[in-house]
């Protein structure tokens, strides 16, 4: 079975961390990461940036809404997602205008840029 | 990380809206800020036991609350109190707090809050300083460092802003439309002077001002996370990021100045590169350009270069044309110069800046970009006068040290023409 973890934490103090605290964090996080990895188990890792870099597409009964801003609606869950390669943003909006119209109804889609990507590749 | 690390941390993140709100409950700076700092003070005796609050900045409100109105009760004896109304709402449970900050009233709050410290009537040494002291919560100690002076000079400086502040009386009630986009501008501009307050240190003053990039960049997330549909803020946060890119390539070891086109550009910070370049690409999707916007849009399309000669000087020039329009100033004018210099050669950008010698007599810049561009057309005795107003004019020592270096390589030049050994 892949489990996907997904990392939550407050930007507020994130943001307020001094460069030595961020890369004590990060050091920490990515000894357990080379554990994990060594075992044979890793797959992508990600990190995104803030969520003032998010746009969201929400579901209308017409044309989807663009707006700046993360996904702050608390009545849907998260069930999925992808990572795109594109030139712009506008491009991705493009994308996720079409994945919105094969699947409409209620929910949206959040568009976050990402700062790090590693492909991982031992799990297929 | 240990208990205190987190703890500063989260303490330090939910100060703006913390104090931004027990300032609308009490109306009084000072009050405000005691209440927070008695809430920060239950919160290290309280939260390594009994684990952070869901929401960090609800329960210091909530706390600080409780403890102002303590302090209040206790000072009855000596002098009356203000009127109920004036603190309002004292049944609020933590419930009710935190899901009313996630509304429009907490972002009002953090705004009114970065709103008194751009007060018109305020240099803007004491706009800055104000600012650090009461959103981001630096020490009177750290800010008197980063502006050279003592520790008292600093503290009264600060007393002094805050009576003001206090006599300018700031509406509490909502602000409609036009104010908010008011006092949304003002604050961006007074953001932009801290970042530039820690950007424009050089030399010996680089380790305690660079704090004030990160302060800036900090705060206009903050504002942009409550403000998320703002082109102008997304430019400002983008340029501030990107400019803040470059802060480990811009000095060498002496602290000499390096000039971008000879900056080692494997120094420049990915991070904050990938993040002001998503931001300005968000941002013109808005089609409603301003000048962060384009001063951002200009610092991208330096961060999109890999090496110098890779720079899109032709649309850097047509972006200045639009920063001339928008905000008419010799400065922009002189900025757009050098692109035109790089794109179409020093003569055009020459002509370009002849007539703003009587405007920028006294700009440092418009000599040293003068001499620049005299030395590159060979006229060598016209440049040394250039560069010798230049250093007359210079701001810091590593602004007329970068001057000399060049007066000492047309004297250089000089010596190999004629053959002349000294």
């Amino acid at each position: 079975m892949l489990y996907a973890i997904l990392c939550y934490n407050s930007e507020d103090i994130v943001s307020s961390w001094s460069k030595d605290e961020e890369a004590a964090v990060m050091a920490r996080l990515i000894k357990v990461q080379e554990r994990i990895d060594r075992d044979g188990r890793l797959g992508p890792v990600a990190r995104l940036l803030p969520t003032t870099a998010a746009t969201t597409l929400r579901k209308t009964h017409g044309e989807p809404l663009v707006v700046d801003g993360p996904f702050a609606e608390t009545k849907e869950q998260l069930l999925g997602f992808y990572i795109i390669e594109c030139e712009t943003l506008e491009q991705a909006i493009e994308d996720a205008k079409e994945l919105l119209h094969a699947n409409a109804g209620v929910g949206g889609y959040e568009i976050r840029p990402l700062l790090v990507f590693q492909p991982g590749g031992k799990v297929a | 990380m240990t208990d205190i690390a987190w703890i500063d941390a989260a303490l330090v993140g939910a100060r703006p809206q913390a104090v931004g709100a027990l300032l609308r409950y009490f109306r009084d700076l000072d009050a405000a800020e005691e209440a927070y700092q008695n809430a920060c003070l239950r919160a290290l005796k309280n939260w390594p036991q009994n684990g952070a609050p869901r929401d960090p900045a609800a329960w210091l409100i909530m706390v600080g609350r409780n403890s102002g109105i303590d302090a209040a009760r206790r000072q009855k004896k000596q002098q009356p109190l203000p009127d109920e109304e004036l603190i309002s709402d004292t049944e609020d449970a933590e419930a009710t707090l935190a899901e009313r900050l996630d509304g429009e009233q907490y972002r009002d709050d953090v705004l009114r809050l970065l709103f008194i410290c751009c007060h018109p009537g305020l240099p803007a040494a004491q706009q800055i300083a104000v600012a650090l002291r009461i959103v981001s919560g630096l020490s009177v100690k750290q800010i008197a460092r980063a502006f050279l002076v003592s520790d008292s000079a600093m503290e009264q400086r600060i007393t002094r802003a805050k009576i003001r502040i206090a006599q300018a009386d700031v509406p509490f009630e909502a602000p409609d439309a036009i104010a908010r986009a008011e006092r949304l501008a003002a604050v961006a501009a007074m953001i932009y002077l801290v970042f530039n307050e820690g950007y424009s240190a050089g030399g010996d003053t680089i380790a305690e001002r660079a704090p004030l990039c990160h302060e800036a960049i900090r705060l206009a997330r903050l504002l942009l996370r409550m403000f998320p549909a703002e082109p102008e803020i997304m430019g400002l946060t983008a340029l501030m990021l990107l400019q803040a890119s470059r802060a480990r390539a811009r000095f060498d070891a002496a602290g000499n100045i390096i000039l971008l086109e000879d900056q080692d550009r494997s120094l420049w910070d990915r991070a904050m590169i990938a993040e002001g370049l998503a931001l300005i690409d968000k941002a013109m999707r808005h089609q409603r350009p301003g000048a962060y916007q384009i001063q951002a849009a200009i610092a991208a399309l330096h961060a999109r270069a890999s090496r110098p000669e890779d720079t899109d000087w032709a649309q850097i020039d047509l972006l200045y044309a639009g920063l001339e329009r928008l905000q008419p100033s010799p400065v922009v004018t002189l900025n757009r110069a050098v692109a035109v210099g790089k794109a179409q050669g020093p003569a055009a950008a020459l002509e370009m800046i002849e007539p703003l010698a009587g405007k920028l007599s006294g700009y440092f810049y418009f000599f040293g970009v003068k001499g620049g561009l005299l030395l590159q057309l060979d006229r060598h005795a016209e440049a040394r006068v250039a560069f010798n107003q230049a250093i007359a004019l210079a701001n810091s020592a590593a602004e007329a040290a970068h001057i000399r270096a060049q007066l000492d390589r047309i004297s250089a030049d000089a010596t190999t023409r004629d053959g002349t050994h000294a």
